[in-house]
């Protein structure tokens, strides 16, 4: 049960710094509010280590951190937005077991910026956002790539902690 | 890694990229330059207008940012802007239909209609 804390504790922690240099590095679309999915690492690491609700906690409670720290209530709602909807996805294709972790973190990359651009569709009342889409699907594969790269090295550390 | 979950990912990838190419030729390619800007604040429409006539209009958005629009050379810029992120200014021109330039703190949208018809279409 320690462990248990230290790991949950841990992954917050980890979000929270990954949520801060999104922050940092702004992605190349004109609009604002939405970020790098670099976060999402932490959510596809809970989904491997922990159990499908405690994983959805520990991605909640970093958004509210985060948002809360960094953000506003709007760049919150982008992070709800694309956080959740990249959960799910996440959640089903780790089920679904035909995808490694990469194919797994890809998936969540892509949906969180298409959960980010759907919102800012609905704001903004205005369908020309589509414009930004082969934008956010590139970079949301990138990032899904490189976020589910690492964390293939780390899950057999972070396992043993388990 | 089981070869399974690897064919797995190559068809995700390949897909999502798929999609990207198609939406990209689509949305930026096909469309030609457009003939007027829609402008609308807050998801109403305030201001349209024609390409090719050079001006300058002040948009009173929301939350008091006020974004000024140039049309010059058949291109619309927000030159200038007074809300706090200023995206909206590093945005830069837009001529093909269905580009846009979107000011979140102050709900301007921007949107290039006309031409050779747009994707967008009317929603
Ligand atoms: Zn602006």
């Amino acid at each position: 049960m320690k462990r248990k804390t230290a790991l949950y504790g841990l992954l917050v922690a980890l979000a929270f710094i990954f949520s801060y240099i999104e922050v940092l590095v702004p992605i190349p679309v004109g609009i604002p509010g939405i970020k790098l999915g670099l976060a999402n690492g932490v959510t596809l690491t809970a989904l491997y280590l922990l159990r499908p609700a405690d994983a959805l906690a520990v991605s909640v409670l970093r958004i509210l951190l985060a948002g809360l720290t960094f953000g506003s209530p709007m760049t919150m709602l982008y992070s709800l937005c694309g956080g959740l909807l990249s959960f799910a996805v996440m959640w089903l294709c780790r089920r679904s077991d035909r995808f490694s972790v990469v194919g797994v973190s890809i998936a969540g990359g892509v949906s969180h910026n298409i959960g980010q651009l759907a919102l800012a569709a609905v704001v903004l009342a205005t369908p020309a956002v589509a414009w930004y889409a082969p934008v956010l699907l590139v970079t949301g594969t990138v990032t899904g790539a490189l976020i589910g790269l690492v964390c293939r090295l780390l899950l057999p550390r972070l396992e043993k902690l388990r | 890694m089981k070869t399974g979950r690897k064919k797995g990912d190559i068809w995700l990838v390949t897909a999502v990229l798929a999609v990207a190419l198609c939406l990209f030729l689509l949305l930026w390619l096909l469309p030609g330059d457009g003939a007027a800007v829609e402008v609308t604040v807050d998801g109403a429409v305030y201001a349209t207008l024609p390409l090719d006539t050079p001006t300058t209009l002040d948009i009173p958005g929301k939350n008091g940012c006020v974004g000024t629009l140039v049309i010059a050379d058949g291109r619309a810029t927000v030159t200038h802007a007074t809300c706090p992120d200023r995206l909206c200014v590093r945005m830069g021109p837009v001529s093909r239909a269905g580009q846009s330039i979107v000011c979140l703190p102050g709900r301007i949208v921007v949107t290039v209609v006309g031409g050779t018809p747009a994707v967008d279409g009317e929603v």
